[in-house]
């Protein structure tokens, strides 16, 4: 028997991060509580070596190893800088909300960390297999992190709920992928491509039937209507910290997800699933938008933006160009760096005992901390396509793409629906400068947090002005098809 | 080299946020240290771009520094054009910049807003750089618009007072118009040369002389005359010429550096640099060069007509400079850019002298801005006196002070010029020369000359100003005296602008006159027997005469021609009509858009429509989420059943 060893240069970085995760996981248990920062700088310093292997392997080509399942092209790799990078934002945001709860624990980060690794392989996955791997071990990792909070009830509820869909939305994505192995007998994604083209009739009913099921799996990991139905519970029900996490990093794995599964392997017959996309993507945009308007929890708002940000998502992938793929992608990006500082103005202003999680816990915030007041006004009007934050040209160049595929009417539909979303995120910077607040209470933070969330904000209206750069590199990740 | 360009545009940016930002923490020192810090960075660097680019005969430097976007091809981005034109300008702009910041430490001391100041004044010649290194449109109408805006929020600096606040939103108003004209004629060239870099549409403009366009149905306009006025107009707003220059005068509510700077000196010139820059455009349009002239006369010799009525010091030093703007104009319009620009030097060095020592007279008068109420300060204030006449008789063109070359070459361009209207353009900038000397020497003797006419209290706090003060009139002095003699030879006849400037063959005024000249002593001894000269020794003796020797004489005049008298303190009637017709009649015109439109229409129907409808959907919608899992369950698998049914039944 002659046994061919795979090219494991690839896949170092995830290598490197499950055995930190694993290291972490049992250095755990030797240190204290007073200690527990131990952990948290390790896991820092995971992500950090992490980002540094990927860059350092990165070499701007396609390299496939493991038997053809396993991708390490640019856009894995600008994907999983991304991811690294939020990632450890949401930890260092998430330390002083937990400890003021007691749950800065070894697992918060064990967790995260496998979960990271989860996304990397979503990520670079070139197998049905493999993605289904990433997305249940990201998947798994999340539903536990909800029910750290074992205390809490809302957190026990949504864990369940979270669980239980997710499991119903795993079942139908892997049936999905078993009707197209039937119709095309591989799940190697290139291979799948090509077979397609040989079936010949694009509306055989085993794969449209496939594909209906794979991309209701993918839609509810992106959270779009009608299969959005878990986000606001679960948002909610969540500890902030880690309703932080699930609305920013997954979001970016999910999107490459979507990149490999529809694109790369199901490109061939685009015509089929666009309009599953457009009618996604409408809904998404309305119910997420309307609905928001009548909350009045800021993290349930939140997660309605998310849905409706997700419907714009959708629009730049169903333009099925190059350009359209790339804008997506720097909306991808762009989002999860709103709702990290979204959410995290939620947690710099909870303390011991207290959640800052209703809109009215805004109110005057411009007399309580005029700076940070400025900060969620950026985040805001980033979120609500203003410019000259980044969010406007995330949006505009989703939009460009949608019409350079003549499909103006869906270009206006979403200026509609943005509009109408426009006004709950401008109700938060009303009720911030024009409202007097009810709690006088100074805000208290660590000073990471403060200047992390800071240059957040201001990043924000950084990339905004300048968005060249980080176009550039939505771009060249997106080979030409 | 492109670090050095960075750095001048850098510095003065740095002064600005720090000062601005800063300013409670460092204190006032600290503000004007770092303000004029940064100001003096670049100074010294413009000197040695000077040197580079002039001296050394560099090749010209063409480079982007950023690319802000691409879209559809066109490249938005922010460039360096440093050339010859550019090199004169930095001097000019950070020269007279540095002197300013100087003198504002002296002239603003006991002001509330003294940081806010250094920041302003630091933030505009940011502004003004960046106007003037541009090598594409897009920047130009960056700084552009930017040096419009640190002038609006530095004519209002004391938002207190009632007349500074009018001032300033006049000028944001008026400056609006122009701006508009201006944008039309950039959105112009981006629609027919599919570019914003200037290199790239001098280049292919060439080809488009010919080319016309429709813009009434039924009529052909050449393209570059369309685009030349409409640029024009930007200029017209942004450099004060009739119709658009009724905001300057009133501008004058500000602090006196910042007339002497922005308003003077540096940001009114822009619309003269801005048609020198495009000398490509110009010169393919006779009918555009017809109008700068006409227009450029009309300004020179109208407005300096309006100075002799005013009382105001500063007043009469706007008026002058509405009139040199004019001057500058015409040059442009003659096709004598180079003459334009070396008289926007000249004129930047001897205007900003002059209205430093108004200044230093405000200052020792208490902010008393009457003239009728000083006389004999020569007494009380040697310096600023020796300062304020070298200045006068640089304006009025007396050889060899700076003015004298600058407005003779103008002069002489305009009466070699072909173009249609120099015969008028002629007659109106010599007349000029007459009310010019008139004007200034007036207020000059009423001003240091004849009786103390101040009262008792002012008398005995009369004195000199300090150091910070009078350092910078005497810097400007040196250039107001020596600028001429210095530049008017190279700058005019031998080629000094290189490529920068370009003007067809037969419209090179400047060429036939430059045979007549082998040095400036030819030069002068040339103009001393030309009418212009004459002219302005009559208009001193006149004043003279008139405020000197027979101060009973004005007031008979002003009985005997008391129309004449009215039409002029009137100001022609344009803030009145301005006022009656566009201000009233746009409020009226948003008055009823507000009753009919806003109110019940957008409001009534629109918003509040919309509003309720989608706040209904949203509490009905909510309800969806019921907080069930089975629920939730349902709805996705009724969600997957939906979307199979709807595509798996389109297959055959």
């Amino acid at each position: 028997m002659n046994i061919v060893m795979p090219d494991f240069a690839p896949a170092i970085p995830e290598m490197f991060v499950l055995a930190m995760a694993c290291f972490i996981l049992i250095a755990d248990l030797y240190v204290s509580d007073e200690n527990r920062f131990i952990t948290y700088l390790l896991s820092l310093a995971t992500l950090v070596g992490a980002s540094l292997l990927t860059i350092n392997l990165h070499t701007g080509e396609s390299v496939l190893t493991f038997n053809g399942t396993f991708i390490s092209d640019t856009m894995a790799d600008v994907l999983k800088i991304f991811i690294y990078l939020v990632t450890g934002v949401v930890f260092i945001y998430a330390r002083g909300y937990l400890q003021d709860r007691n749950l800065f624990k070894g697992e918060f980060y064990v967790l995260g960390l496998f979960g990271v690794l989860g996304m990397m392989v979503m990520v670079s996955a070139h197998n049905f297999l493999s993605i289904y791997l990433g997305l249940e071990l990201l998947s798994l990792c999340l539903y536990a992190l909800v029910a750290m909070h074992r205390d809490s009830q809302d957190a026990s509820e949504a864990a369940m709920k979270y669980f239980v869909l997710g499991a119903l939305a795993s079942g139908i994505l892997l049936y999905g992928m078993s009707l197209l192995y039937g119709v095309t007998g591989t799940l190697d994604i290139a291979e799948f491509r090509s077979n397609i083209n040989q079936i010949g009739d694009p509306n055989h009913v085993v794969l449209v039937l496939g594909l209906v099921m794979v991309i209701v799996g993918m839609a509810f990991k992106l959270g779009a209507v009608p299969f959005h139905m878990w986000i606001p519970d679960i948002y909610h029900g969540a500890p902030t910290a880690v309703t932080l996490f699930i609305g920013s990093a997954p979001k970016i794995a999910a999107f490459a997800m979507v990149m490999r599964l529809l694109v790369d392997g199901l490109g061939g017959i685009h015509a089929q699933w666009q309009d599953i996309l457009i009618i996604m993507s409408v809904l998404s945009m309305g119910i997420g938008n309307i609905i928001a308007i009548a909350q009045t929890n800021i993290k349930r708002m939140l997660a309605y933006s998310t849905i409706s940000h997700v419907g714009f998502i959708l629009l730049g992938i169903l333009a099925g160009s190059r350009a359209g793929y790339s804008a997506s992608m720097f909306y991808t990006i762009v989002y999860a760096i709103m709702s990290m500082g979204g959410f995290g103005m939620v947690l710099l202003m909870s303390r011991v005992g207290f959640e800052a999680d209703k809109l009215d816990d805004f109110r005057g915030l411009n007399e309580r901390s005029p700076w940070f007041a400025f900060m969620m006004l950026i985040l805001m009007f980033s979120m609500a396509g203003v410019p000259p934050t980044v969010g406007f040209y995330a949006k505009l160049s989703v939009l460009q793409a949608v019409v350079g595929a003549d499909l103006t009417w869906l270009a206006v539909v979403a200026i509609i629906f943005s509009i109408i979303g426009a006004f709950y995120y401008l109700r938060i910077i009303k009720l911030m400068y024009f409202d007097k607040p009810e709690d006088t209470t100074p805000i208290t933070s660590n000073p990471e947090m403060r200047i992390l969330l800071s240059v957040n904000g201001l990043g924000v209206l950084a990339l905004g002005i300048f968005p060249s750069s980080l176009l550039a590199l939505c771009m060249a990740a997106i080979p030409n098809i | 080299m492109e670090n050095v360009y960075l750095a001048i545009v850098l510095a003065p940016l740095i002064g600005a946020i720090v000062a601005g930002f800063f300013g409670k923490t460092i204190g006032r020192a600290g503000a004007h240290w770092v303000a004029n810090i940064g100001v003096a960075i670049s100074f010294v660097l413009s000197l040695v771009v000077f040197k580079h680019i002039i001296i050394d005969g560099a090749a010209p430097f063409d480079g982007t520094v950023y690319t802000w976007m691409v879209t559809d091809g066109i490249r938005f981005q922010v460039g360096f054009l440093i050339d010859e034109l550019t090199a004169v300008m930095l001097l000019v702009v950070t020269f007279v910049s540095f002197m300013v910041h100087i003198y504002t430490i002296g002239y603003m001391q006991d002001d509330d807003g003294y940081q806010r100041f250094f920041s302003y004044i630091s933030l505009f010649t940011f502004s003004m750089l960046m106007l003037v290194m541009s090598n594409n449109f897009l920047q130009l109408f960056f700084g552009w618009e930017a040096v419009g805006l640190v002038s609006y929020l530095l004519i209002g600096f004391w938002y207190k007072k009632e007349s500074a606040i009018y001032a300033n939103l006049k000028a944001f108003l008026v400056n609006r118009v122009g701006d508009f004209g201006f944008l039309l004629g950039i959105a112009a060239v981006l629609m027919y040369f599919n570019t914003l870099d200037y290199a790239e549409v001098f280049q292919a403009a060439p080809a488009m002389a010919n080319l016309t366009i429709e813009v009434l149905p039924g009529t052909q306009w050449s393209l570059m005359t369309v685009i030349c006025i409409l640029l024009f107009i930007g200029a017209m707003g942004k450099s004060a010429q009739m119709p658009l220059h009724v905001w300057l005068p009133d501008s004058m509510e500000g602090p006196t550096p910042i007339s002497a700077l922005i308003h003077a000196a540096t940001m009114v010139t822009a619309g003269i640099f801005m048609v020198a820059r495009m000398s490509p455009l110009y010169e393919l349009s006779e009918t555009a060069l017809s109008v700068v002239l006409i227009i450029g006369a009309l300004t020179a010799f109208l407005m300096g007509l309006l100075g002799i009525v005013q009382n105001d010091i500063k007043r009469v030093v706007a008026y002058s400079t509405l009139s040199q703007l004019g001057y500058m104009t015409v040059a442009l319009g003659a096709s004598a850019y180079a003459a334009g620009i070396f008289h926007l030097l000249t004129h930047a060095a001897f205007k900003a002298l002059l209205f430093l020592a108004a200044g230093s007279v405000i200052i020792a008068m208490h902010h008393e801005q009457d003239i009728r109420k000083m006389g004999n300060m020569k007494k009380y204030m040697p310096v600023t006196w020796i300062c304020m006449l070298i200045g006068s008789v640089a304006l009025i063109g007396v050889p060899p002070f700076a003015g004298f070359f600058s407005k003779d070459a103008i002069i002489s361009a305009v009466h070699h010029s072909h173009i249609w209207g120099a015969g008028f353009a002629y007659i109106m900038v010599v007349l000029g020369v007459f009310i010019t000397a008139f004007y200034s020497f007036r207020m000059y003797f009423l001003v240091f000359h004849t009786q103390e006419r101040m009262d008792e209290h002012t008398k005995e706090h009369l004195r000199e100003s300090p150091k910070v003060v009078t350092v910078p009139l005497i810097l400007l002095a040196i250039p107001s005296v020596l600028a001429g003699m210095f530049f008017v030879m190279p700058m005019l006849f031998e080629g000094l602008f290189g490529n920068a400037i370009h003007v067809a063959p037969e419209h090179n005024v400047l060429g036939e006159i430059g045979e007549h000249y082998t040095g400036v002593m030819s030069y002068i001894a040339h103009g001393v027997l030309e009418l212009p000269f004459w002219l302005a020794l009559a208009g001193v003796g006149s004043a003279w005469y008139l405020y000197v020797k027979r101060p009973e004489l004005p007031e008979m005049f002003k009985n005997k021609m008391l129309w004449l008298y009215n039409l002029l303190v009137r100001k022609y009637g344009f803030d009145e009509f301005n006022d009656f017709f566009f201000a009233g009649g746009a409020r009226g015109i948003g008055k009823s858009f507000w009753n009919i439109g806003d109110v019940k229409l957008i409001d009534g129907l629109l918003v509040n429509g919309t509003a309720r409808t989608v706040g209904w959907l949203a509490s009905k919608f909510r309800h969806i989420q019921t907080g069930y899992l089975y629920h939730y369950a349902f709805a996705m698998i009724i969600g997957l059943v939906g979307l199979v049914l709807l595509f798996v039944n389109q297959a055959p």
